[in-house]
């Protein structure tokens, strides 16, 4: 035995190191088959490690206070050596998370990773896309400008619509009568520590419940039906080195895209850090249009189409939290006898195209002014076009059960196809 | 359709809102800015407009003076031509007039400048400081089109001279339509060219003290974009090599 085998075993009968590598990694059997859209996984773990590392370093020049909070930031851009950069990462990580995470349940709805036996998977992903919005809001407060600032009075004014509590909510979550000083240190310690902590415990459990299942693939066939006499699947491969080398190739295009945004495009057109919000919170100003980021943005569309009713805007505030609460669903609404869209029929494809088109003209209307198509009537036309859109977005997950049902499918085959 | 397709028209919807203005309304339409942010000539002049015409009131109070050396000038050069407020080179741009006061003067406190380049835009700027006209109904005397009833008056006006508001009417594809344009009534000490070219030069200036690391950040750009080509090269191989087996 060698001097680093001794180490090793040494290690292993005290904690189980080559058991994890070899259980998640080595002998971590995926299929041979994964396309372009199955980067996006791994892609989201090196974004999320990317924000907490660069995070980090923030903390360490960032002031939470609402006197020193913009100034602070400025200091970290211009005074603090390589400060820029961190900062730039952060706030371009904040936007790519959610580029990535979107293209990431995207897959799922094409190739019918929520199905069985991969709901608990899904659900589990969609509590992490609940942190994260939870989290990009929380830490869009800091820089303390003036989109921060009123981007979170308008979301904390919407638990204000909540019948009979509302109010009293508000002020609990502000922890004053109007966005302040001590709104700004709790959304601090929620953003860095709070959000974070229940981010990571979920991506671990993500991962383990993906380990115990098996990937999908872009057949939606199971793999692990079909075994050689040693018991692994013959349409296997093990997710080291095969995975980790293909993988390497997504990080590198990844990481060029976002060095490019990084490096030349930090603002992205005023997408992913917001022009206004380079002016200091006022409390006594209210910006004429206030847009919250993109990412945001297909849901503040729904929220500002539905109507007031019976004296209350809570209707809106409904519609909008039924519109993330619908995901969790669907591993249950979807009835299909196949998973991938390779074997789906019309039906199916034609509604997956129709909410792809849904989501994004909603978060188009989202960073416009209401007014800005002219008006139809009495109504605005871009609010006219968001009632349809947010209607179609429904319908896709509303009428699954039966569109799945009814839609003409291929056989699945019994092995991957190339 | 074919997942080729859809991958296709997904990346060129997701693509596509990048294209369009964040900004929305109906705003007057801006000049263009002809700045250079690599022309350090127009930068350091642009900060001597500043220091001597905005730094009375304005502040920059994130901006360093030893910044500038990142323009070409020494700390030396700083010193003698373009410190009034503070002795020391380290210092932050801030002015001696109070908030409270200014406000009183001008009915809001002057905002500070250091990053106004980002929130307002090269164009917004360079249009707003060449459109102030006469308007006897201001306590200051002064208005301007792009920014209607500011509380700064024109500070510029000996060297741009005094402008009017001119509105004709004439018909137009729907009925009749306003024109409203400047026109020079009397002119400054500087001619109309050489005032716009001082005006690009103090926008440059802003679009520099903004950002000061932007030029670098661009240069470095380049690099690390070539380094990612050259691993990406690598990897590729890499996995071409590992997964020469698999069928």
């Amino acid at each position: 035995m060698t001097r680093s085998q001794a180490v090793l075993s040494w290690i292993d009968e005290r904690f189980p190191l080559t058991k994890l590598w070899k259980e998640h990694l080595a002998e971590y059997y995926a299929p041979k088959n994964f396309n372009f859209w199955y980067y996006f996984g791994s892609l989201a773990l090196l974004v999320l490690v990317l924000q907490i590392v660069t995070g980090i370093f923030l903390t360490m020049n960032y002031k939470p206070d609402a006197a020193q909070a913009f100034g602070s930031v400025e200091y970290i851009m211009r005074d603090v050596p390589g400060g820029w950069i961190i900062r730039y990462m952060h706030s371009t990580g904040a936007s790519m998370f959610f580029v990535v995470v979107y293209l990431h349940m995207f897959r799922a709805l094409l190739y019918g990773s929520h199905r069985k036996p991969r709901e608990l998977l899904w659900v589990l992903g969609v509590l992490i896309y609940l942190c994260l919005m939870a989290e990009a809001f929380f830490g869009y407060l800091l820089p303390w400008g003036q989109m921060s600032y009123w981007g979170a009075q308008v979301i904390v004014n919407l638990f204000g619509a909540v019948p009979l509590i509302g109010e009293d909510l508000a002020v609990w979550i502000r922890g004053d009568y109007v966005v302040s000083d001590a709104t700004l240190n709790r959304f601090f310690a929620f953003h860095v520590i709070a959000i974070p902590l229940v981010l990571l415990g979920l991506v671990v459990a993500h991962i383990i419940a993906l380990h115990e299942v098996g990937s999908n693939n872009p057949d939606g066939v199971e793999i692990k039906k079909t075994k050689d006499p040693s018991g692994k699947p013959v349409d296997g491969i093990p997710f080291h080195p095969y995975y980790t080398v293909k993988d390497m190739v997504g990080v590198v295009v990844f990481l060029a895209v976002f060095s490019f945004i990084i490096f030349f495009a930090p603002e992205m057109g005023g997408y992913f850090l917001e022009y206004n919000n380079f002016i200091p919170a006022d409390p006594l100003k209210t910006p004429t249009h206030i847009a919250p980021v993109w990412y945001f943005t297909p849901f503040y569309a729904m929220l500002r189409a539905v109507p007031a009713f019976a004296g209350t805007q809570f209707w809106g505030v409904l519609v909008m939290g039924a519109a993330v609460v619908i995901l969790f669903a669907l591993p249950w609404l979807d009835r299909s006898p196949v998973k991938s869209i390779r074997y789906r029929g019309p039906v199916y494809k034609f509604a997956l195209a129709l909410f792809v088109v849904s989501f994004v003209v909603l978060g188009y209307l989202g960073v416009k002014p209401t007014d800005f198509l002219g008006k139809i009537g009495e109504l605005d036309t871009a609010v006219i076009l968001a009632r349809l859109f947010t209607a179609v977005y429904f319908l896709f997950f509303l009428l699954m059960p039966w569109y799945t049902r009814i839609d003409s499918t291929k056989p699945e085959p019994k092995r991957l196809t190339h | 359709m074919r997942i080729e397709t859809m991958t296709r028209l997904l990346l060129l919807i997701l693509l596509l809102p990048l294209g369009a203005q964040a900004a929305g309304g109906n705003e007057p339409s801006l000049d263009r800015a002809p700045i250079d942010i690599k022309d350090a000539a127009s930068i350091q002049r642009g900060a001597q407009v500043f220091v001597n015409y905005c730094l009375n009131c304005h502040s920059a109070q994130y901006m360093r003076y030893n910044r500038l050396t990142d323009i070409g000038l020494t700390e030396k050069q700083i010193a003698e031509n373009l410190m009034f407020a503070t002795t020391k080179v380290g210092d932050t741009m801030t002015v001696a007039a109070p908030a409270k006061a200014a406000a009183q003067w001008f009915g809001a406190a002057p905002p500070d400048l250091s990053v106004i380049a980002r929130s307002r835009g090269a164009d917004w700027l360079y249009s707003y400081l060449r459109s102030y006209y006469r308007d006897d109904a201001r306590s200051t005397g002064w208005n301007n089109t792009v920014f209607p009833n500011v509380g700064m008056p024109n500070v510029l006006w000996e060297l741009q001279g005094q402008q009017v508001l001119k509105v004709s009417e004439h018909e137009g594809a729907h009925g009749k339509e306003q024109v409203r344009s400047l026109v020079l009534e009397t002119p400054g000490t500087m001619s109309a060219p050489a005032y716009d070219r001082l005006v690009a030069d103090l926008v440059n200036y802003l679009v520099f003290m903004g950002e000061p690391v932007r030029s670098q950040r661009m240069q470095m750009g380049y690099g690390v974009l070539l380094g990612l080509a050259v691993l990406f090269v690598l990897v590729y191989l890499l996995k071409k090599e590992y997964w020469k087996d698999i069928h």
